[in-house]
């Protein structure tokens, strides 16, 4: 099967390449991760992340046939009709909208930014219980579906949102660990948390078109807790 | 948190009340007008003349105005912070982002006034 990775090294190349890979896969559904494994013998210079293999890690998150995943994942017939069969070509690219540090290797500063500005840690101003502050199992499902996120980056560089103002508005998985903490009921800092949030960019520049659902390889929904947010906004402000 | 002069709230939680309920004014009243259009049969422009010039619907035509340039220029701030910025613009950005926006504010305002004019200007 033919497969075309997006190559680029700022020191060396004027601008970025597409270069054309013929991979053997004996007809074999292999992850993507693999295909990469293969074309690695082929070309060494070629560059990615990887670590886990096993979705838990969230370093190889890339573009894959024009949608954001997880490579270690996402099997040849899920990437796109026709690409297992080797009707069409597998395509891998970079996530966008982060600066290329080399071939699908992206500097993940700004993510990390903005993920650092949602403080994602548990805040408390009441004195520190002797063991440990304790929470209701109802509490706790609260938390189902939110803490779950790996910081792929995955859904925030598929967001139109984030790629136009990546500094200001915080993307979806930073509002995901945001509303996380504003959903525990051991967090004490709620209005802290709300009054860095209500301004038109860091939260409210979503648009709700769900790119970020669509993507996310752990099956998680930041237009739901960024609705959620706005709620307590709109309960907040009114 | 990030600020904004520009923005119509200066907040983005009263920007996106705005447009919410400015867009369910101009809903309500489309729906309304199509619905009148659909069983006032023909309309002359006396019957015409006589709908616009009641109170209702001359504070109705201003509230459908008023909405139409909040939301619109929601709308637009919105797209000339997407757009009009230095990935794009480079160190231009700034000014061609305030000459659009100052386009857009000059020709609603333009518009807003001249809208209540017609509504409330008798003849």
């Amino acid at each position: 099967m033919k497969v075309s990775i997006y190559r680029y090294n700022p020191e060396t190349d004027r601008e970025p390449t597409m270069k054309e890979y013929e991979v053997d896969t004996q007809g074999k559904d292999l992850m993507v991760l693999d295909i990469l494994a293969l074309v690695k013998e082929q070309d060494e210079s070629m560059s990615y992340r990887r670590s886990c293999r096993e979705g838990v890690c969230g370093s190889d998150g890339m573009n894959m046939n024009g949608k954001n995943g997880l490579a270690c994942i996402t099997p040849l017939s899920q990437v796109a009709p026709g690409v297992l069969e080797g009707k069409k070509p597998l395509i891998l690219r970079p996530l966008p909208g982060l600066p290329v540090i080399r071939d699908l290797v992206v500097d993940m500063g700004m993510f990390y930014n903005q993920y650092e500005k949602v403080q994602p840690f548990l805040q408390n101003s009441t004195p520190a219980p002797a063991i440990e502050r304790l929470q209701t199992p109802e509490d706790r499902a609260k938390l189902d579906g939110l803490y779950e996120c790996i910081l792929c980056a995955c859904c925030s560089t598929s967001c139109p949102s984030f790629w136009w103002n990546p500094d200001k508005f915080l993307g979806p998985a930073a509002l995901l660990q945001s509303y996380r903490f504003l959903a525990d009921s051991r967090d004490t800092a709620t209005e802290e948390r709300l009054s860095k949030l209500d301004d038109p960019f860091s939260l409210f520049r979503c648009h709700g078109i769900m790119n970020c659902v669509s993507v996310c390889p752990k099956g998680l929904n930041p237009t739901r807790a960024i609705g959620h947010i706005r709620s307590m906004l709109l309960e907040r402000g009114i | 948190m990030v600020t904004s002069v520009t923005s119509l709230g200066r907040n983005g939680l009263y920007d996106w009340l705005i447009q919410r309920v400015s867009a369910v004014i101009i809903g309500v009243y489309l729906i309304g007008m199509l619905g009148y259009l659909m069983v006032a049969g023909d309309l002359d422009y006396g019957s015409w003349k006589a709908l616009m010039g009641s109170v209702c619907m001359q504070i109705a035509n201003t509230l459908l105005v008023v909405s139409v340039a909040a939301h619109t220029w929601v709308g637009l701030w919105g797209v000339t912070t997407d757009y009009l910025t230095s990935l794009t613009f480079g160190k231009a950005a700034t000014g061609v982002r305030l000459i659009a926006q100052l386009a857009i504010a000059l020709a609603l305002v333009v518009y807003l006034l001249w809208g209540l004019v017609l509504i409330w200007g008798g003849a």
